[in-house]
């Protein structure tokens, strides 16, 4: 917490953040047969259902403990036994992953605390694991939601079996469903065994039913979760998490499984990286698929930097994404002249600094702590050429008439949030190829002749 | 029962396999029986097939009572109804959320509500903005009051709005921070109109409460602030229309051309200078009874302004709608040009609808969305031909189910006794009752039903099935059971509907379209519905190696 004395307050316009809990519920998602549920009141887990529904068009079960006034008076210990007692019966899942809310967090309600009691007894089989996790949104953003449920998965699932299970831990962080699947392809075709968790490649991206699904496949299997103290290795994106208590760095120093922080593999420096990593953890040399995705991202690169280079893009968001961007777009050649989160780590500016050590001397503004009125006003003084993040940076990107390339989440008008690739050589490509023609097409646009040829 | 119910389809012109259509009393049963028995006791009177037992007479309909922990429900929170709903769509105001981020974020521009700022000369629009305290760890420890004192100064230096109002999350009345108190002080000091309201999301048992909550705050702190008589005739509000998609915008076109003046709308397309207007109106009419029915009511009270409801979405409704205006002011001058407008719209209403009629007639709909669009488009779907056979609204109380007979005998349970019922007196200089006891008797003989709305389930034939606040488990079943032609709800529901591969309307947002009011609204919403329901796009969920559905299940299932 912040110091005492002298405080300024500031109110927050546009927010480049969202809360705690939707990242929590984005991880329990991605567990295999797992239902999340919010102890609070109804409109958060309507709100967020919403939110990641609106995102990635497919359907999202959240459930609630539905807080009365009476409830938020007396506690919610009895709303949350009935909740997963109903849960249990209607779903039959695996595991409920339970996230409490800035109400249940104000009256201090004690989650594990209420559940002791309440055990297997009741229910003659098949009682679920449960999971729970501290997320009240006045504390953080959704992306602290998001790992510290990863975390709690960890702490309370994860064991030693003390038998070589000779696979690697993958801990992704927030990315689209196509980057998790790029992802677990990678590692795939070093022909070796991983657990990813979370895993919501196919629960928040399947094809249409056959059936009815009350909870759709997929999801990182329990059994796999539990077998992560017997990895040779776990691999964590995240320049901002490697700073901070996370599920890897637990994994290492309870079952000494060592832990390879990178930064989101996004452009040719950060993939090259995790791709190294790789190849050193399983012995096996990198692919010939991926040399040959590698060359011909190089191949595009000298035949296209020439249309990209220093434009200035304004890029915002959670802050492993930013760094991820802004170290692809400087490689590229392409000035982060913005670099905003909403986040308050305090370590934004380091880790932009670690990517891009010229950074102030360009003229780079990094703005912790961001909403978009503060990155509306300095993106006025720059005429940026084009901005890149979710779809909330469009009533500036409006405003200025200038293109916005989303990315990240959410993305909530367009289609297809859910099948953006961001990672891999593959990602950097896409990535590549809608920014230069975005630049292009600016370019052909404004053009008083608008030539159709290069 | 179950030849009645074939009876009233028959009249409806369907023609239904007798052998695969399931008795909706059988499907019910099949529901419950998949619940405890303590929530399948609540549910039974939640899940209802419509019927007759008298003339007079509809079952009844348990609404408006907690949703049960657990059970995943569409249903939002006192705030969202309030801020979201109700506040949202008024351009100039600026809405000031007190609490942690997410709850600003989420209620930040999604509704697709429409406004022009044109039409006020300030040209004021902070429809775009999502103001929050953005509160954090401190001050729910310490208190957010200083907070919110800062961010009020802050929005009033920045934007010098013609009034602020500010909105209670769940933490704010837990720790204590009163924001009436901080708004007052603040309205003192910066001399604009700033008011609070106290919608913390665990108020009542769904957005209905937040709904309430706004109702006592426009009444209070907005209405009646400007006395200004503005030129025109056949002086009216609109209460709940909230411009969805443009709705209000077409709405405004036909009113226009019937020469009825349009005060305020509550609260599409809206000015706060309308608001503090709105009690020089004649006549009061009602869209969204369930969201606005309170400010009707209290203006009635202490105005003297006569309200009635009336439903502009579908050709049929909108004519019914503004007849019933004219009829109300009862002059040949009104009445005649209602009807030019009526006959100089419904040719190319007629068109349309011949046009689609061939394609759609017959197929089910159905409907589960807010506290009155349910009802409003069963009329739409009839225009097409097609049968409305289930719906149900997420957030409705009895009497927008069986109609205002029920309210003397309704129940007040603690959650709706938490919600203040405001004591309205007749304003000392203001009251000034529209018309006389004499005429009010001489509208109801003429069968002009004032204060009345004669809820959803009259209108809905014998043998439909009703489900007050649907879950999700429940929708699977009506698809599974029925396989709609097309189900009308909102986005959450969306993807499961569509995953059935079963075409899905939104109808509080509108899937990116609209406006579907008034008679252009009609006719697009015709031929969008007839484009969902033929589209191709339907022709390629088997692929052409798979010899039947079972095949492919068993595949899935053994790989």
């Amino acid at each position: 917490m912040k110091t005492q004395e002298k405080i300024e307050y500031k109110a927050t316009s546009n927010a480049c953040k969202l809360c705690s809990p939707l990242g929590a519920s984005f991880v329990f998602r991605g567990i295999e047969r797992s239902i999340p549920l919010l102890h609070g009141s109804q409109g958060c887990s309507t709100y967020i259902r919403r939110y990641l529904i609106s995102h990635f068009n497919e359907p999202v079960d959240i459930a609630c403990s539905n807080f009365t006034e009476e409830t938020a008076v007396f506690g919610g210990g009895a709303n949350l036994k009935l909740a997963v007692e109903n849960i249990i019966k209607q779903y039959n899942p695996k595991l409920i992953g339970i996230a409490t809310t800035c109400l249940s967090e104000t009256i201090g309600e004690d989650v594990p605390m209420i559940l002791k009691g309440y055990n297997k007894k009741n229910f003659d089989e098949n009682f679920p694991e449960i999971v729970s996790v501290s997320t009240p949104s006045f504390s953080g953003t959704h992306i602290d939601g998001f790992h510290s449920a990863v975390r709690a998965v960890v702490d309370s699932i994860a064991v030693k079996k003390k038998i070589s299970a000779k696979q690697i831990n993958i801990f992704p962080g927030m990315l689209s469903p196509a980057d998790l699947r790029h992802l677990k392809e990678i590692v795939s075709d070093f022909s070796t065994d991983y657990v990813m968790l979370p895993d919501y490649s196919d629960t928040f991206a399947g094809p249409l039913w056959t059936e009815y699904q009350e909870i759709p496949e997929g999801g990182t299997k329990l059994k796999k979760i539990a077998s992560m103290g017997d990895a040779v290795a776990s691999i964590e994106f995240g320049r901002i998490l490697a700073e901070e208590e996370s599920a890897g760095k637990m994994l290492e120093s309870r079952f000494n499984v060592p832990c390879h922080s990178l930064g989101l593999p996004i452009g040719i420096n950060e993939t090259d990286a995790f791709l190294k990593a790789l190849e050193t953890i399983t012995g096996k040399p990198v692919p010939e698929k991926y040399i040959q995705e590698r060359g011909r991202l190089i191949d595009s690169y000298a035949d296209g930097h020439k249309y990209v280079f220093e434009a200035r893009a304004v890029v915002y968001g959670e802050e492993d994404l930013v760094t991820g961007l802004a170290s692809f777009l400087s490689e590229i050649g392409i000035i982060p002249i913005i670099c905003a989160s909403g986040g308050e780590s305090g370590l934004l500016r380091q880790k932009i600094l670690d990517i891009i050590p010229d950074a102030e001397k360009i003229g780079i503004k990094i703005i912790e702590g961001a909403d978009f009125v503060e990155i509306n006003e300095e993106a006025k003084k720059i005429d940026p050429d084009f901005f890149i993040g979710n779809s909330k940076g469009y009533r500036i990107a409006r405003e200025m008439k200038k293109p916005l390339i989303r990315v990240g989440f959410p993305i909530h008008d367009r289609l297809g949030g859910a099948r953006i690739v961001h990672v891999g050589y593959r990602g950097a490509q896409q990535l590549f190829d809608i920014i230069s023609n975005t630049i292009i097409a600016t370019r052909q646009d404004t053009s008083p002749v608008g030539y159709t040829y290069m | 029962m179950e030849a009645l119910s074939r009876k009233r389809i028959d009249e409806e012109k369907v023609s239904l396999d007798s052998d695969e259509f399931m008795d909706p009393e059988t499907l019910k049963l099949e529901i419950l029986s998949k619940y405890p028995p303590k929530v399948a006791r609540k549910k039974a009177k939640q899940i209802i097939v419509n019927r007759k037992e008298t003339e007079e007479k509809y079952p009844e309909i348990q609404a408006n009572v907690r949703t049960v922990p657990g059970i995943i429900s569409q249903r939002g929170c006192c705030y969202a109804g309030c801020k979201g709903v109700v506040m949202g769509p008024t351009r100039d105001i600026i809405n000031l959320t007190h609490g942690p981020i997410g709850c600003g974020f989420y209620s930040w521009l999604t509704r697709r509500n429409q406004t022009d700022p044109s039409t006020t000369p300030d040209g004021h629009n902070f429809m775009n903005y999502c103001f929050s305290t953005d509160m954090e760890e401190r001050e729910i420890i310490f208190g957010g009051e200083k907070k919110l004192r800062a961010a009020i100064q802050e929005a009033y230096d920045i934007f010098k709005p013609k009034m602020i109002s500010v909105f209670a999350t769940c933490p704010v009345g837990l720790i204590g921070d009163d924001v009436h108190a901080v708004t007052r002080e603040m309205e003192e000091k910066l001399g604009i109109t700033i008011f609070g309201f106290s919608c913390e999301g665990y108020k009542g048992v769904s957005q209905s409460a937040g709904h309430h909550v706004a109702n006592n705050g426009l009444f209070q702190h907005v209405i009646g602030l400007d006395n200004t008589v503005k030129e025109g005739d056949y002086k009216v509000n609109l209460l709940g229309e909230y411009n969805i998609g443009g709705d209000a915008f077409e709405i405004e076109r036909v009113l226009n051309k019937c020469g009825i003046k349009l005060i305020s709308t509550f609260s599409g397309n809206s000015s706060v200078d309308f608001f503090a207007n709105s009690h020089t109106a004649d006549l009061n009419l009602i869209m969204c009874h369930r969201s606005i029915n309170y400010v009707a009511e209290m203006m009635e009270k202490k105005y003297g302004i006569p309200w009635f409801k009336i439903n502009f979405l579908s050709a049929g409704g909108m004519s019914r709608s503004l007849r019933k205006i004219a009829e109300y002011y009862g002059e040949q001058k009104l009445i005649d040009r209602v009807e030019e407008v009526i006959a100089e719209e419904m040719p190319a209403v007629k068109k349309a609808q011949a046009e689609v009629r061939p394609r759609l007639e017959g197929k089910l709909a159905m409907m589960f969305v807010g506290g009155s669009r349910a009802h409003h488009y069963q009329e739409m779907f009839r225009e097409m031909g097609m049968i409305p056979f289930c719906a149900g609204y997420e957030f409705a109380h009895r009497d927008d189910y069986e109609g205002r007979q029920v309210l003397p005998n309704l129940k007040v349970d603690a959650d709706s006794r938490n919600i203040q019922e405001l004591e309205i007196e007749k304003d000392p200089e203001r009251y000034n009752p529209r018309i006389s006891a004499e005429e009010f008797e001489a509208l109801e003989r003429n069968n002009i039903k004032l204060r009345d709305y004669e809820g959803m389930m009259t209108d809905m034939p014998s043998g439909t099935i009703v489900i007050d606040d649907i879950s999700q488990y429940e929708t699977e079943s009506l698809l599974k059971t029925y396989k709609p032609a097309v189900f009308c709800a909102g986005i959450k529901e969306k993807y499961t509907v569509q995953k059935h591969g079963i075409p899905m309307k939104q109808l509080h947002s509108y899937d990116n379209g609209g406006p579907y009011a008034a008679y252009r609204g009609a006719i697009n919403f015709y031929h969008e519905i007839d484009r969902m329901v033929n589209s191709k796009v339907w022709d390629h969920i088997k692929a052409p190696w798979e010899k039947s559905p079972e095949l492919a299940a068993r595949y899935t299932y053994q790989s």
